[in-house]
């Protein structure tokens, strides 16, 4: 089999070795209605609530949809607009914490009947694709006819640098994912089990080997730590060999990808009743001064999440929700830790200092590195040239927009800015196509 | 905290490979040939180079300058043209003509079109061809290699002129390897060449398929259209400007295919039209023309090999659904 090709990016995984604290002391917890894709929640409660550690705040709206859960106990401060970095306004339930973390009591261990209750109950668990996608899960297991999935793939790639929250995840809740493995068994039938770990972790491939053993039709696949190990389509390639066609889904070729911390947080609702109220998040960065591992409410500020790690140790000049490759710089530390939220970097000035973009010297590096084949300088004419059917030509839309283009590039081009608008002109094209 | 944050598109963080590096390396490699130059044709080499160098610079800032764009002779991309387009020279050169060829390369071939990786043609190859077209007394007169006695010149034939003619007496390969014949200043001690390009190959500024295709293709067909002669096949791929084209510039990022299948067809195209103008041509070189030629094909080639798309559904499916 082929390798699908990739950059090697510096790991940076310094806190692989840093178990999880708790962080439980906050002074405000703030509950953002779009913390996955697809329709915002709609709140359920008012100005005023009282709520406990695993309270359903918000319902899900529609079928692709997610609830949300209080992460602390307290009460109901406002419901008020915020920004997110996407750039867009919504509402957000802003808790005014009690600092007792008393958890809900009534929450109890799920009973499951059959396929439909399970993937009912995802669904209320608030878990949504938790590598940092923020797909809602129980959407992702409703595929019909279980018959349909022949293999699931967990992933525990982490390809990302400095993030290593699923390192920890299959360190210290091994038991939570195999858990999660069997009730995948028992109720999607899922014959095939692979859980896919990057060469470049030995503890975590241990840690799954361990658990694989005890079961049948389960097996650990060693991957080479090649960015993005890690992205869907690259990693259902190197687990099972199949290939995702253009506008399909996973499912369409009978696989399944589950991160891992999503497996072994579904498991955790099941056992416990206690949805997705927290997050283990690495909190690293050229400006932190305690770089570590913290189980975070979702819900928390970023700012309260950094002075929980000793504060900055210099002026922080970029912070991201995620990794270096793929992750989003925010404007302010107002903003709360998220579902989907699996990092937080703080990179100093001079990490953060903004390159200059030169002339393209057409050396290919881009064209030659990039997973899905593409060119991101025909993408470039392409766009340039403003002909949508040129850009469907190139799969512009294929693009995942994992960075080892602009990563690689030496003159240091914006490109995967610029695929992202392509992807987005190419989009709005073929919508208005379909409304005539 | 006073101080705003920055938002930018991801990755957040790049390699450290820049245009400017990459330039770098490729100086570093001439620098064998360079030396090679020196000891072989007298310090008259390091002159002319450095005339070139300077032209290229100075024109590309100047044009810079009067068009209003940002100058980037930064990226030292004006001094590698330099080095390339005097390597490409008799060291009997005039300095003038050495200064319309630097100016030719930088201003009509590359600013022209846009600078720096706009260019659809190889500034020094086309240059190289111009001054030989304009000027091709001084640019056919090749000295024997006299070392730093370059007192006076004594012309001589190159070996490809003299294996044209059909003389017996041809130098020995060894000779060849080491550059003591006449010929272009830069290009005929291939050994030196040689250490550069693996320089260039062990920095990964650039690959194998370009060098690796042109070379083998001028020895297969040396071989076989001389009576399967070892000799006549290694005399070809080490005479003339072969090495200094198929590593240095047929590897051009601008204008040559960026896929690996694309820089094979590169090669072994730039191979069969240089042992063409060589055997049956009547110039008894072909290199810089195979490379023009080819450089003139790169977008066909570029299209041609394409890198096939991941899952990818044909244009006419996705209307469809």
């Amino acid at each position: 089999m082929k390798r699908m090709k990739g950059v090697s990016v510096p790991h940076l995984k310094s806190t692989a070795d840093s178990a999880p604290t708790y962080m439980t002391d906050l002074d405000i917890a703030i509950y953002p209605m779009t913390q996955h894709i697809g329709a915002p929640a709609t709140p359920v409660r008012q100005k005023g609530d009282t709520v406990c550690v695993g309270t359903l705040l918000a319902k899900g709206t529609g079928t692709v949809s997610s609830p949300i859960y209080s992460g602390v106990s307290g009460t109901v401060e406002k419901i008020e607009e915020v920004l997110l970095s996407s750039g867009n306004y919504v509402p957000a339930v802003f808790i005014k914490p009690d600092g007792a973390m008393t958890p809900d009591p009534g929450l109890a261990p799920v009973q499951l009947t059959d396929t439909k209750s399970f993937v009912e109950a995802v669904r209320e668990s608030g878990v949504v694709g938790l590598g940092g996608a923020g797909f809602p899960t129980g959407v992702k297991l409703d595929v019909g006819d279980p018959c349909r999935i022949q293999e699931i793939v967990i992933n525990g790639a982490e390809c990302e640098p400095y993030i290593t929250s699923d390192t920890r995840t299959m360190l210290d809740r091994s038991q939570d994912i195999l858990e999660g493995i069997h009730l995948l068994q028992k109720y999607l039938g899922a014959k095939k089990i692979i859980i896919g770990v990057e060469k470049n972790k030995p503890q975590c491939i241990r840690a799954m080997k361990q658990i694989a053993g005890s079961g049948g039709g389960v097996v650990v696949k060693e991957l080479p730590s090649i960015y993005p190990q890690g992205a869907e389509k690259v990693l259902i390639y190197h687990t099972t060999g199949k290939v995702v066609p253009e506008g399909g889904l996973p499912i369409d070729v009978g696989v399944i990808v589950l991160n891992c911390t999503t497996l072994a947080t579904i498991a955790r609702y099941i056992r416990t009743g206690m949805p997705l109220v927290d997050k283990c998040v690495t909190v690293d960065g050229s400006a932190v001064a305690n770089p570590q591992n913290v189980i975070v409410p979702i819900g928390a500020t970023l700012q309260a999440v950094f002075d929980f790690c000793g504060g900055f140790k210099s002026q922080p000049g970029k912070v991201l929700y995620g990794g270096p490759m793929m992750g989003v710089s925010v404007p302010d530390l107002h903003m709360p830790v998220l579902k989907q939220t699996n990092a937080l970097l703080a990179l100093d000035v001079r990490d953060a200092a903004p390159v200059d973009a030169t002339n393209c010297i057409r050396c290919g590096r881009c064209t030659n590195i990039c997973p899905i084949g593409l060119a991101p300088v025909s993408i470039a004419v392409a766009y340039g040239s403003g002909s949508m059917e040129a850009l469907q030509k190139v799969h512009a839309n294929l693009c995942m927009e994992c960075g080892c283009c602009s990563y690689v590039c030496p003159a240091k081009r914006p490109l995967v800015q610029q695929n992202k608008l392509a992807k987005a002109a190419l989009a709005a094209w073929h919508k208005q196509k379909s409304k005539k | 905290m006073d101080q705003k944050l920055q938002i930018t598109v991801s990755p957040h963080i790049r390699s450290s490979i820049t245009t400017g590096g990459i330039m770098l390396d490729v100086v570093i490699a001439l620098l064998p040939a360079l030396a090679a130059a020196v000891w072989l044709f007298g310090a008259r080499a390091l002159y002319i180079t450095a005339i070139c160098v300077l032209a290229c610079v100075l024109s590309e800032l100047i044009f810079q300058l009067i068009t209003k764009r940002t100058p980037s002779i930064g990226d030292l991309s004006a001094v590698v043209t330099g080095m390339l387009l005097a390597f490409n020279l008799p060291v009997s050169i005039l300095e003038w003509q050495a200064i319309v060829g630097s100016v030719v390369a930088i201003v009509i071939v590359k600013q022209l079109f846009g600078g720096i990786g706009c260019n659809f043609a190889n500034p020094a190859i086309t240059a190289r061809i111009v001054l030989l077209l304009s000027f091709s007394q001084s640019m056919t007169y090749w000295t024997k290699p006299a070392g730093f006695s370059s007192g006076d010149l004594i012309s001589s034939a190159t070996p490809l002129a003299l294996a044209a003619q059909g003389t017996e007496k041809l130098p020995p390969l060894f000779d060849l390897a080491i550059g003591k014949h006449a010929g272009c200043m830069g290009e005929t001690c291939a050994l030196a060449l040689l250490i550069g390009g693996v320089y260039l190959l062990i920095r990964r500024v650039i690959t194998w398929h370009t060098p690796v295709a042109f070379i083998g293709t001028v020895f297969l067909i040396s071989f076989f259209a001389g009576d399967f002669s070892l000799e006549t096949a290694l005399y070809q791929i080490l005479s003339g400007g072969l090495m200094l084209g198929a590593f240095f510039m047929a590897t051009d990022y601008a204008t040559s295919p960026p896929t690996g299948w694309g820089k094979l067809l590169f090669g072994i195209g730039c191979g069969v039209i240089t042992v063409a103008i060589r055997l049956w041509g009547t110039y008894p070189e072909g290199v810089s023309f195979a490379i023009l030629i080819m450089n003139i094909l790169t977008p066909y080639i570029t299209k041609l090999c394409a890198r096939k798309v991941f899952g990818a559904v044909r244009a006419e499916k996705v209307q469809k659904t």
